[in-house]
């Protein structure tokens, strides 16, 4: 099993979910996150005073899966999440050792 | 008021009719509808300071302190309410020395429901309980505008004691010095007093009686300076103030090195349109009267204002590239200020000038001059407050010329319409100026110390982190 984590801009969440629906990825936790990577941030002017943003927001979700549907989950991912602008965002693969569904106590590829 | 009392209605009457056939000039009366104007005003310049004020403030702070602000406001509003009444009043608007009145109308003593004050007409006079109650709100909207310099970093019990002790000792008696006069009926009485009397030792007594009249007013109001309502008492006074007080306090944690964006533009966009609404019982309901002056006074509130946003939104525009909405809201505060002097003396024409440049230049200070010195002033009490009144003190002293559309200075001893003259009047407004920079200047930096010593003024580096509305107040303002 596996964590696909992946970062992406927030506007383009529900594309992403719909990618992964599609694929029959079901259940994803999004957190809001703020970050920088190569996309340096902006700047904010309130009368006098400048300030360099550096951390920008982005959506950060999160799916577990099982192992063989890691292509294609990144794959779907990758094609809903870009625009080819900087700041598109990252896929991290973490694996996954135990998972358990709290209500019935069924336990890793059943509780997926 | 005197049909739910006969009785002493009868008797007022009464009075009158004996005091007709004896004195040769009869009762100012008050007219009920400059009345009704002046208790709307009076509720109008209240919604200046809450919530107009507040949340144009808050939500230029932080959202840790924005409770803060709005407790540092509506505290000062009360604080100050209370202590016009026992003694504030008295203080301002008693005869006494040049520089402060005295304790004869303390606690209101006097002050009753039949009680008149004088407008800027013969005859014509309003209850001087509304004139307490209006004045009253410009007491309480002065300090609250300090607080704007110091914001983020005073604790709670510093302004608590520093309110009290600047309304007593800086805005009194400046209120004094400016505003306070024997008013129209005293002087044209006594001008007309010694128009009708004869030759020799009765026109002696008429003259010296019309000197002790004219003498009977504040210092700055003697020295011919002119301010309709408060650039100098309450703009200038409040900004200079705010602007020793920034720099003894010192600057905020993490200033220059950590984000300090407004929390709320939201916030101060509404603020700062209720400052503007309430802002026509400031200037149009100084005239006193609801008449020509005050539509004059409203007019050029509405036009300097828009001419000050549209200013500093389109030099920021062209400097930095970006129209800002904070750019207009300011500019639109900075022409409120700039016009709060000239409301009543100048012509809208003028007025729309004086809009343009107070906008370039209180930009100019709150960005070059600000940045270049390096001074906290969280809000720009000093940019915007202290040097937008100097314009428009110095601007009302141009403007108020007949010959460029204002409305020129009433001579009551005549009657008439005095003759301008441009450099005696600059010389008037720049005493005005300079005499609130100093007062309220050394005055200010005095009191901070003093507080400093009794309670302390700055929040620790630990409150100050954490924010001060969880610290000082253990509330927050935002629970989501």
């Amino acid at each position: 099993m596996k964590i696909v984590m992946a970062i992406i801009k927030p506007f383009k969440l529900e594309e992403v979910r719909d990618a992964l629906t599609a694929i029959g990825v079901h259940g994803l936790t999004v957190t809001e996150v703020k970050g920088y990577g190569r996309q340096k941030g902006h700047t904010e002017i309130y009368r006098g005073a400048e300030y360099a943003v550096s951390f920008l927001p982005k959506i950060k979700i999160e799916v577990a899966i099982a192992s063989d549907q890691v292509e294609k989950t990144i794959e779907a991912i990758t094609s809903a999440a870009k625009t080819g602008q900087i700041g598109d965002g990252k896929i991290f693969v973490i694996n996954l050792d135990h998972a358990v569904r709290i209500r019935t106590g069924e336990a890793d590829a059943a509780a997926l | 008021m005197t049909f739910k009392r006969p009785y002493s209605a009868g008797l007022v009457v009464l009075a009158a009719g004996l005091f007709a056939t004896t004195a040769a000039y009869a009762e100012p009366t008050v007219n009920k509808g400059d009345n009704a104007w002046m208790l709307t005003s009076t509720v109008l310049v209240l919604l200046m300071t809450i919530p107009g004020l507040a949340l144009f403030y808050g939500g230029l702070v932080r959202s840790k302190n924005m409770l803060s602000v709005l407790a540092q406001v509506f505290y000062t509003v009360c604080v100050v309410t209370l202590l016009w009444a026992l003694y504030g009043y008295s203080l301002a608007f008693t005869g006494g020395s040049d520089f402060i009145g005295g304790f004869s109308k303390a606690f209101l003593m006097g002050v009753t429901p039949d009680s008149k004050a004088a407008t800027f007409s013969v005859d014509a006079n309003i209850s001087e309980l509304v004139y307490v109650c209006f004045q009253m709100t410009f007491a309480a909207i002065t300090p609250a505008l300090i607080v704007g310099a110091f914001a983020e970093r005073m604790k709670f019990s510093a302004v608590a004691l520093f309110i009290p002790l600047w309304v007593t000792l800086i805005y009194f008696p400046i209120a004094h010095m400016v505003w306070y006069w024997a008013g129209p009926d005293a002087i044209a009485g006594a001008a007309k007093a010694l128009a009708a009397a004869g030759e020799g030792a009765a026109k002696i007594a008429a003259q010296a009686k019309l000197d002790e009249v004219m003498a009977d007013a504040g210092w700055v109001n003697k020295k011919g300076a002119i301010d309709f309502a408060g650039g100098t008492v309450v703009h200038i006074n409040a900004g200079i103030a705010g602007f020793v007080g920034c720099l003894l306090i010192g600057k905020r944690t993490g200033y220059g090195r950590d984000l300090m964006a407004p929390h709320s533009l939201t916030m101060t966009m509404i603020g700062c349109s209720l400052l503007w609404v309430g802002w026509f019982g400031f200037n149009a309901g100084s005239n006193l009267e609801a008449n020509g002056g005050a539509a004059l006074a409203m007019t050029n509130s509405f036009v300097a204002t828009a001419a000050a946003a549209m200013s500093w939104m389109f030099a920021e525009w062209m400097v930095k590239g970006h129209p800002s909405l904070l750019g207009a809201l300011s500019g639109a505060v900075a022409g409120l200020v700039a016009v709060t002097p000239a409301a009543g003396y100048s012509g809208p024409m003028g007025a729309i000038v004086l809009g343009l440049v107070v906008g370039v230049v209180c930009l100019f200070f709150c960005t070059v001059v600000k940045n270049a010195l390096g001074y906290d002033d969280s809000l720009d009490v000093f940019g915007v407050h202290c040097i937008g009144g100097i314009v428009g003190a110095l601007g009302t002293g141009i403007l108020v010329n007949p010959a460029l559309g204002g409305s020129g200075i009433m001579d009551y001893a005549t009657g008439k319409i005095a003759d301008y003259d441009f450099a005696a009047q600059m010389v008037s407004q720049t005493i005005g100026v300079c005499t609130t920079l100093v007062w309220s200047g050394i005055g200010s930096a005095i009191l901070y110390k003093v507080v400093d010593v009794i309670v302390g003024l700055r929040a620790s580096v630990e409150t100050e982190r954490e924010g001060l509305d969880i610290t000082e107040h253990t509330e927050r303002a935002y629970n989501m």
